[in-house]
């Protein structure tokens, strides 16, 4: 498979996906799916910025990334692919196209209306209910913020009751 | 108490990085948080680092220094100064950077910018064993 990673995190390309995970999986190509993204060219090069030169970063709608995705994972690259929100991340799944996929929460942090599961990953309710969807398409969802990082299975995060038990 | 003569300085980086910095930049000069104000981006969504930016900020002409280009911190700082042009952003802040920075806050923040960068920039040098250099000849050629 050429997506080694599927990542949702907030802040899209930054430190810990670059060079955290950067260095453990050497990716070639960091595929940002976000819509608005997708159509600011101006936000595209921000992004950009600072990639290392071995990294291309691709920008996509939702909807082109389901078109592509089956390619993507063909075509013998080395993929990061990253989403800002679950809600993305459930819209790519749609249909079972992640099934079987290791998908990763690496940063939902706090924002109001959102509730702590871990210290990396605040979750609002509807957040919790795309979580779910994503999860009932066959994704097998987990949150780890970096590679050595333990892994917590979505099970366990829907689990807990939002107030960080 | 800010001291409204000058540019405002915020260094904006990952980890206990900021406070570090800041906090050097008292121990050699003196200066404190009315010139220079440490932030994290620690546990901070994206929505939530820019506002505190821009509360640290406010309305004084402002220099952002950042840690990575590519991390959230110089993200944040770019997409704010994008519409305010009282923002300046510089990515890879060093301490050098900003000891030349609380010493010159009174020139204009363009030109203050430019300077900073070329400061930050020369003092960055390499002593290798066996060069012979003490580090500095290989970036003032």
């Amino acid at each position: 498979m050429a997506i080694l990673l599927y990542r949702v995190d907030e802040r899209l390309i930054h430190g810990q996906v670059v060079v955290g995970w950067g260095n453990e999986l050497h990716p070639d190509r960091i595929v940002v799916v976000d819509d608005e993204l997708a159509a600011s060219e101006w936000e595209q090069e921000l992004y950009s910025l600072g990639l290392p030169t071995e990294m291309t970063p691709r920008f996509e709608t939702v909807e082109s990334t389901r078109t592509h995705l089956a390619e993507w994972e063909a075509d013998g690259s080395r993929s990061i692919l990253l989403t800002r929100d679950v809600r993305s991340m459930a819209r790519v799944a749609n249909g079972g196209l992640l099934e079987g996929r290791d998908v990763n929460l690496g940063g939902l942090h706090y924002a109001p209306g959102r509730d702590a599961v871990l210290p990396y990953v605040y979750l609002s309710p509807d957040e919790r209910t795309a979580l779910e969807e994503l999860v009932a398409e066959g994704a097998r969802v987990a949150a780890r913020d970096l590679p050595g990082a333990k892994r917590v299975s979505a099970e366990k995060i829907l689990a807990r009751d939002g107030r960080g038990s | 108490m800010s001291d409204a003569a000058g540019v405002l300085g915020i260094v904006v980086a990952h980890g206990e990085m900021a406070i570090g910095l800041t906090d050097a930049v008292r121990n050699i000069t003196g200066v404190g948080p009315d010139a220079l104000v440490p932030l994290s981006n620690r546990g901070l969504a994206p929505a939530a680092l820019a506002a505190a930016i821009q509360r640290e900020a406010g309305p004084r002409p402002t220099i952002l220094f950042t840690d990575l280009p590519s991390g959230s911190c110089g993200v944040a700082a770019r997409l704010l100064a994008r519409h305010d042009p009282n923002l300046v952003v510089i990515c890879g802040v060093n301490l050098p950077m900003l000891l030349d920075f609380v010493t010159h806050r009174e020139q204009p923040l363009v030109e203050l910018a430019a300077r900073l960068v070329s400061k930050g920039r020369a003092a960055i040098s390499c002593a290798a064993p066996g060069s012979g250099s003490n580090g500095n000849s290989a970036v003032s050629r």
